[in-house]
């Protein structure tokens, strides 16, 4: 039994512990507090503990679990909300009351529940590690797929079809060296990435619903993203509409050191919202893992790695999954916390001089993928990561770390914020690698004139920061009205199309088709207006005509009446402008 | 086990540390009892457990410890204060010992100071309104009960009277029911904690307060308890007694001083500016404690106040805090310097609960809608201001001067309010809507249409 030698808040250090390796599970003093092994001299080990250590001796006892940390990978983890390391606050509530207790450990899933298991293979079978040998139907969206364990390979020697708790077994392979048990849940280390067999290039965007996202800066399923923004900024409503609208078949969200009420919101609202592919609860297709700021810190570190490894699980199934991590400086600040207490050398601001990879090496856990089985299945992780650079400066080392390895980049800006422009996305300096590869996939599933509406609305926004410079030096009137024609299409592009309600029912979500009518309504407006000065109209004559208000009005349409309004507007447009234009 | 043996072993004197050696049977964050030459008693706490060393941190002043003759018991178990009713009225200290002269609290209730956390499986979303009486906050910046919304403000501006007139107004628009207050003071000056005193006294809060003083020149090590003491009280109140109470901390840039006093002491890394790098987690131990559960009747609701140094929101203290609170209301010199009371800059301020607590049936269906364009119209018009300092304002439009006009306006009538002056929303509402119609009707895009036919206010 080893024993502890020195106990400073979630380090502890113990000596003689048997059978320790590094990262292997251990269990702490009398109360049998969980922590890990992350640091070996001779027979001392250094201990992150998951847990508050108060009231740990030295000299208290500490035992190895002889397995690194895990989650476990069953039937039951949709719907369920956990803390940094898959212990589900549900069950804790009701085993240890309305706070958290420390020093309970109750299972991830419900073990003792039984689960309808159909079979896909069939008794004599050949199969290999990640095939499908049947499903469980987890929710009323989402078929939980048995794999087969990776490792393990042969023949099937028997399967059996009916209700299975999470760790009967449902099948024996024969394999070359034994017959092996295949359980509907397994067990995986979360600090090491499921493998896969390759990566494909990302061509298919993750559909948000978002119109700054979905048009100007698109992620591909499998991308990478990158949020940063000062407080304030809206960093969690775009986490939380992309959680609520992002068309993937399972929603990870972390909340990793952030507050406890965003996660009572969500499970408040997620419950009552539907998801608009499926018409399903969104819960049906969410795990939930908060680790919010006062919870231990070490649970914090490890919540992101929890997260990824159940993200990487369903993506094996071959479903699209999304992980939203709000934030990673969060994370970032734990992994200083425990690295102070360490007494390693500290980087930049103090943080660890690993900050940068153990940050690539989170963000590669990304990726459209081909999946290792002998059954051809893609599937793809995208991760999103919220990032609370200090002050809202990105020059710190978390924000530049993520950059380097995220293709997507989501600027939150403050002030549009204060002036309530949501989302807050700066249009000027936001930028997605993925437009040219999703090019194809826009022109062909919305219409072919998309990135023609895209370059075109960039190069108006793009020209009238330039005006404004202008204009800041000699006033707005000095400019002449060509210009000024410029500048009112940007303010529309501004008001009109990038501003949208998180919390506007109809709002709150825009398909792509009507994202590009309510774009192509503004260039049409644009193209009007340009003639329109040349015959000699003013701006301010153009601003105040009436279909302005109906443009402005295109968001509060519904899905199904698009079609119609934007023909109503256009139409009103071209009356009252060319009407106006002739007349001069 | 040995129960509390006591040790003669320090072995060195370091700022607030005192290291004892050859002891045995020492837990993490255990409590000390520190008995000094004189016979004086004073605490302390086990930072580090180490085989046959603990080290201590010791609240208060370490004057008077020395290596021979000081004594040091260890009681076995962490830092308690006794909660009662009877608190109530009563003025303590950072370490829950009274401070009036009504001697000690009798409770048979001793609650570990250092709260675990609040399942968030447990909690209840907040969404209560409270009407503050404050347009600024009641209108654009909602808080409701369970929310913890600090205010930004800087050495000689006046958030003392603000919150003192928070604590005064606040209610629930649905219940008659006042809130209860629990004040905790941390290292300000004793005239601040006299105006807090007759300032409850006078309206009769003090009735329903807990007071927690730890003034200025009081051990700065006793800053960092008092909160938590104050927060364990406060959910006593809140959790077993089904009180709806009102935390108001000030100033948290004191606790944070205290805390990288410690720190440094401790020799540990520094973080920016010196603060310990687990500023963020030790925050957000007392700020989370702000909450509401299912199934239990009380709620804590948390106004800390922190100045900004040199009013710079990003440096840490502000900068942490703004990332755990749900939101912030920031005050501003610019409109102090203007004889604007509450000098509330509405454009960095906000609250992240506001849509939960607004809306039909909470406040009035107008609300979001009037607080978007209310914050648009300010915006636009405070960039205009500054344009129109460089250009003239000649040089600007006629919508463009009329946002001008609109913005001190805005400032003057909505943002200033008397310190006794109680707004009801639907004042503070119809207000902002007689501001808007100064603009052009067709200007109104975040408000809807049949909200403008029923409560607006153009001339037709």
């Amino acid at each position: 039994m080893g024993k502890i030698l020195r106990v400073a808040g979630p380090v502890v250090t113990a000596e003689n512990i048997q059978d320790a390796k590094m990262y292997d599970v251990v269990r702490v003093g009398e109360m049998g507090l969980v922590g890990e092994i992350i640091r070996m001299e001779n027979n001392v080990s250094t201990i992150q503990v998951y847990e508050d250590t108060s009231g740990i001796k030295p000299g208290d006892p500490v035992e190895s679990t002889k397995r690194p940390l895990s989650v476990l990978l069953a039937p039951g983890i949709l719907k369920s909300i956990y803390d940094g390391i898959q212990r589900p606050l549900d069950v804790i509530k009701s085993q240890g009351g309305d706070f958290i207790r420390r020093g309970l450990y109750p299972d991830p899933v419900d073990l003792n529940k039984s689960w309808d298991f159909k079979t896909i293979a069939k008794k004599g079978d050949k199969v290999k590690s990640g095939d499908i040998i049947g499903i469980v139907k987890e929710t009323s969206i989402i078929d939980h797929k048995i794999m087969v364990p990776l490792g393990v390979e042969g023949e099937i020697t028997d399967i059996m079809e009916g209700k299975f708790k999470p760790l009967e077994t449902v099948a024996y392979v024969s394999t070359s060296t034994g017959v092996k048990e295949v359980t509907l849940g397994q067990y995986w280390p979360v600090r090491m990435p499921r493998p896969v067999k390759g990566k494909l290039p990302p061509n298919i965007p993750l559909i948000t619903g978002q119109r700054v996202i979905d048009t100007f800066f698109p992620v591909a399923k499998g991308g990478t993203v990158a949020v940063p923004g000062p407080f304030g900024s809206g960093k969690t409503v775009v986490q939380h509409q992309l959680a609520k609208w992002a068309d993937s078949d399972i929603v990870v969200y972390v909340g990793c050191g952030e507050r406890g009420n965003e996660m009572t919101e969500i499970l408040t609202t997620f419950p009552e919202l539907t998801d608009p592919r499926t018409g399903s609860p969104l819960m049906e297709r969410t795990v939930l893992i908060a680790n919010t700021s006062n919870m231990p810190v070490a649970a914090r570190e490890a919540s992101i790695y929890t997260g990824v490894t159940i993200a990487e699980y369903f993506r094996d199934m071959g479903y699209n999954v999304a992980l939203m991590a709000d934030s990673t400086s969060r994370w970032a600040e734990a992994l200083r916390e425990i690295s102070g207490r360490l007494e390693e050398m500290p980087g930049e601001e103090g943080y660890p001089a690993y900050l940068g990879r153990r940050l690539a090496e989170f963000y590669e856990r990304s990726g459209n993928s081909t999946i290792v089985s002998s059954q051809n299945r893609t599937g793809s992780v995208t991760i999103i990561g919220a990032v609370s650079p200090p002050g809202g400066d990105i020059s710190e080392p978390v924000s530049q770390n993520t950059l380097r390895v995220t293709r997507v980049f989501w600027g939150l800006d403050a002030s549009l914020a204060q002036r309530r422009h949501f989302p807050s996305v700066n249009w000027l300096t936001s930028y997605s690698l993925y437009s040219g590869d999703l090019r194809k996939w826009y022109e062909d599933n919305v219409s072919p004139e998309w990135f023609i509406a895209y370059t075109r609305s960039m190069e108006i926004l793009q020209k009238e920061s330039e005006l404004q410079e202008v204009a800041q030096l000699v006033g707005y009137d000095a400019l002449p009205e060509n210009e000024k024609e410029v500048m009112d299409i940007a303010k529309s592009i501004r008001e009109d199309f990038l501003q949208q309600s998180a919390f506007d029912e109809i709002d709150t979500y825009c398909s792509l088709k009507k994202q590009f009518l309510m774009l192509s309504s503004i260039l049409k407006m644009d193209e009007m207006e340009k003639y329109a000065v040349s015959k000699g109209v003013t701006v301010a004559d153009l601003q105040s005509m009436p279909f302005k208000e109906k443009l402005s009005r295109f968001k509060e349409v519904r899905e199904k009446d698009i079609d119609t309004y934007f023909n109503d507007l256009l139409k009103e447009m071209e009356n009252e402008i060319k009407g106006r234009a002739d007349k001069q | 086990m040995n129960e509390n043996v006591t040790y003669k072993t320090v072995s060195r004197i370091a700022g607030p540390l005192m290291f004892v050696e050859k002891v045995d049977n020492v837990g993490y964050n255990e409590l000390v009892e520190i008995r000094l030459p004189n016979g004086e008693r004073r605490t302390g706490q086990v930072l580090e457990a180490r085989k046959g060393l603990a080290i201590v941190q010791v609240f208060g002043q370490t004057t008077g410890l020395d290596i021979e003759n000081t004594s040091v018991k260890f009681l076995g178990e962490t830092a308690r204060v006794s909660v009662s009713d009877e608190m109530i009225g009563r003025i303590f200290n950072g370490l829950g010992e009274p401070r009036d002269d009504m001697g000690p609290v009798v409770s048979s209730e001793k609650v570990e100071i250092v709260g675990d956390a609040i399942n968030p499986y447990s909690r209840e979303e907040p969404s209560e309104f409270i009407q503050t009486g404050i347009s600024t906050i009641d209108g654009m910046n909602t808080l409701v009960r369970g929310q913890k919304l600090p205010i930004f403000s800087g050495s000689g501006l006046p958030h003392n009277r603000l919150a003192a007139q928070i604590a005064r107004q606040a209610k629930v628009l649905s219940s008659s029911e006042g809130f209860s207050v629990v004040f905790g003071a941390m290292g300000i000056t004793s005239e601040e904690a006299n105006f807090f005193i007759n300032e409850f006294r006078s309206t009769g809060a003090l009735m329903r307060s807990v007071l927690f003083l730890n003034l200025a020149s009081d051990p700065s090590m006793e800053r960092i308890i008092l909160p938590r003491v104050a927060l364990t009280t406060a959910e006593y109140l809140a959790y077993e007694r089904g009180m709806h109470v009102l935390v108001i901390l000030s100033d948290m840039t004191n606790y944070c001083e205290a805390l990288r006093e410690i720190s440094a002491a401790r020799e540990e890394v520094p973080g920016r500016r010196g603060y310990p790098g687990y500023m963020y987690t030790d925050l957000s131990t007392i700020y989370e404690r702000a909450g509401k559960i299912k199934g239990r009747n009380g709620s804590i609701t948390q106004f800390p106040i922190l100045s900004m140094p040199s009013d710079d929101m990003t440096h840490p203290i502000p900068d942490l805090t703004g990332y755990i609170t749900e939101g912030q209301i920031v005050l501003s010199r610019d409109i102090h310097r203007k004889g604007i009371y509450p000098p509330i800059n509405v454009l960095p301020s906000l609250s992240r609960l506001m849509n939960q607590g607004i809306g039909n049936g909470r406040t009035r269906e107008d609300h979001r809608g009037v607080a978007d364009q209310l914050y648009s119209a300010y915006g636009r018009g405070m960039d205009l201001r500054s344009l129109s300092a460089i250009v003239g304002q000649e040089a600007l439009g006629k919508e463009d001067r009329q946002y001008l006009e609109f913005a001190s306006l805005f400032e003057e009538k909505f943002v200033g309010q008397g310190y006794y002056e109680d707004r009801s929303i639907e004042k503070t509402l119809d207000l902002g809507w007689e501001l808007l119609s100064t603009l052009p009707e067709r200007e109104m895009k975040r408000v809807k249409r049949e909200h403008i036919q029923k409560y607006g206010k153009w001339v037709k």
